[in-house]
């Protein structure tokens, strides 16, 4: 069995059947005065089936976080709609954006608050989501106290609080080191499979992107484009650095560096 | 490629151990400093240099650098606050000015914080009046006395009316501060997660925008404080309740240096301690809760 299915037509990628979890149907996104308008996304479509683990991945400034926010309803598209089954999903961002007048297990109450859960149900389930992503005992930690891969822990267990089954990641372990990523991705994996959700995960770590995807989806840069997709069948739980995922990251690596080189010769 | 070629999957329990040593590695771990050392690190230089003072005030009065009527020695302030004492009056004195003050200043947060909120978040109010709101802070509230005194007469509402106008305007400015200092994330992360309109003012922008409106609030009371000595030294009514102003007044009527010395002397001891006792626990806490405080070690 082949490990890994490239198509370089994207519309031959066919989505697992059943209503998607994301429908992102012909965006536009442009940003600036008429006159002098940037046009960052242009004609994306793109569904995440439900119990999907996509990652978006792309240059720089392509407009990845640009493509979540809209996703997110933090912003709307110029042109072209965005479906996202069950309501509003959940976000998390590169930067853990936990607040820091609340202890983490006070954040996660927040969440579930505002996402109408009983008060006398909510310390209970912000002890178990803590559980959840192995921080049990930290509900009354203040997040200075914590160490960055904590924090995003509190963060993801903040975004599953909200009790969507779609989570939008914003490069959400850039800041991390390698060996406290390499635990996050275990965890993300599993939760992901725990819990059945559905992921679109964003990166420009093309390693990560393979790591944790099924499939990962590639960006070109002005105006962003979904260039390439490629299915990605080995067998989780994966390794960033076994060989499956390094020669597929090459393959990708390459890509990239082609859909950049073209720019620069525009 | 295929499947076979990838390394041996680890287990779950290898990684969350990798996760767990990482976080004990990581954990900050909080130290109390001893009551000893608070002491001496907090409480001694401030007595060290409240010394230094009072050795200098006494070596110029033993000189004779000056005549005695004009710089008395620290015990001849001394005799006076006793005088005080034996009155009966000290403490009558020092509550009139602490309670218009207290009472002076909460009216003004009353007043100040939905100005600050409608000029942070209202455009074309904060265009409007957002420059003249910054302006006044600058405008001592001394020269508010005279116009109060002929709009209102020389009661305690003209006393409250030059508290309000010192006040009002540094708690309205501390609030739009705060407000704008709000990272942009926090607003983000909490519409992401459902709050908006009312409930995202209420869980994500006042919380946040607190040391700022906490510091405002500071400045505000010491705004307060000043525009009542202002109010009570140039107002004089037999109506009116003897606070801390009017006794230093007094005092300069009977030429009394070490009486004018003590009133200025407890003017600035009531202003630092309300500064001390209400204000400084509140913003450590909010900070230190926050994370903003480095550790006291
Ligand atoms: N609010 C905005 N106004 C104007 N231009 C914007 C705005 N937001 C994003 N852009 C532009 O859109 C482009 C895409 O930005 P975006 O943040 O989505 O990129 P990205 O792919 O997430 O990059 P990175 O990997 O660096 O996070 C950039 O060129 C940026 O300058
Ligand atoms: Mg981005």
């Amino acid at each position: 069995m082949p490990a890994v299915t490239t198509e370089a037509d994207t519309s031959a990628v066919d989505a697992p059947a059943g209503a998607p979890a994301v429908r992102i149907a012909h965006v536009h996104k442009s940003f600036g005065r008429p006159g002098a308008r940037t046009h960052v996304l242009d004609d994306i479509t793109l569904d995440v089936a439900p119990g999907e683990f996509v990652t978006l991945l792309g240059a720089s400034g392509c407009g990845k976080s640009t493509l979540l926010n809209l996703v997110a309803g933090l912003d709307r598209p110029s042109a072209g709609t965005i479906e996202v089954a069950g309501g509003r999903p959940a976000l998390m961002f590169q930067e853990h954006a936990l607040f820091p007048w609340l202890t983490a297990g006070r954040n996660i109450e927040l969440a579930l608050r505002l996402a109408g859960v009983p008060r006398p149900e909510r310390r209970a389930e912000a002890e178990r989501l803590l559980e959840l992503v192995r921080l049990g005992g930290s509900y009354g930690k203040r997040v200075h106290e914590l160490s960055g891969g904590m924090r995003q822990r509190v963060a993801m267990a903040r975004a599953l609080a909200q009790g969507s089954k779609v989570l939008l990641m914003d490069e959400p372990f850039a800041a991390l080191d390698a060996i406290t990523r390499d635990v996050l991705h275990d965890e993300i994996t599993r939760i992901w499979a725990e819990r059945q959700l559905s992921v679109l995960f964003v990166t420009h770590n093309v390693r990560e992107a393979v790591r944790l995807a099924q499939r990962v989806v590639l960006l070109s840069s002005r105006p962003g484009r979904v260039a390439r997709q490629w299915l990605i069948d080995l067998p989780q739980p994966r390794r960033i650095e076994s060989s499956g995922v390094a020669d597929l990251s090459i393959e990708i690596t390459e890509e990239l560096r082609g859909e950049i080189r073209r720019h620069v010769q525009h | 490629m295929s499947s076979t070629d990838t390394a041996p999957a680890r287990t779950g329990g290898d990684s969350a151990d990798v996760g767990a040593g990482l976080d004990a590695l990581d954990a900050v771990s909080a130290q109390r400093s001893s009551l000893g050392e608070v002491l001496r690190t907090k409480a001694l230089p401030p007595l060290i240099g409240v010394v230094v003072v009072l050795a200098l005030w006494q070596g110029a009065y033993s000189l004779h650098l000056t005549s005695s009527y004009k710089l008395p020695s620290p015990l001849d302030v001394w005799h006076s606050l006793q005088d005080l004492w034996y009155q009966g009056t000290l403490f009558s004195i020092i509550w009139t000015s602490v309670w218009r003050g207290l009472s002076g200043f909460l009216l003004a947060v009353a007043i100040g914080t939905p100005i600050g909120l409608v000029v942070a978040r209202v455009r074309p109010v904060r265009t409007a009046i957002g420059p003249v709101l910054q302006g006044l802070q600058s405008l001592p509230s001394v020269a508010w006395v005279p116009a109060a005194v002929i709009w209102l007469g020389i009661n305690d509402s003209m006393m409250y009316a030059v508290i309000l106008l010192g006040a009002v305007p540094s708690i309205a400015n501390g609030l739009v501060a705060g407000i704008d200092q709000v990272p942009p994330l926090f607003l983000r992360a909490g519409r992401t997660i459902g709050a908006t309109g009312l409930a995202g003012a209420r869980h994500v922008l006042i919380p946040a925008a607190l040391p700022g409106y906490l510091a405002g609030l500071k400045q505000g009371w010491a705004f307060s404080w000043r525009s009542l000595m202002a109010a009570e030294l140039v107002a004089s009514s037999p109506d009116l309740g003897r606070g801390l102003g009017r006794f230093l007044e007094d005092q300069r009527e009977f030429s009394d240096m070490s009486g004018v010395l003590l009133g200025i002397i407890l003017i600035l001891f009531v202003g630092i301690a309300i500064e001390l006792l209400v204000f400084t626990p509140i913003e450590r806490r909010v900070l230190r809760n926050r994370g903003l405080l480095a550790a006291t070690r």
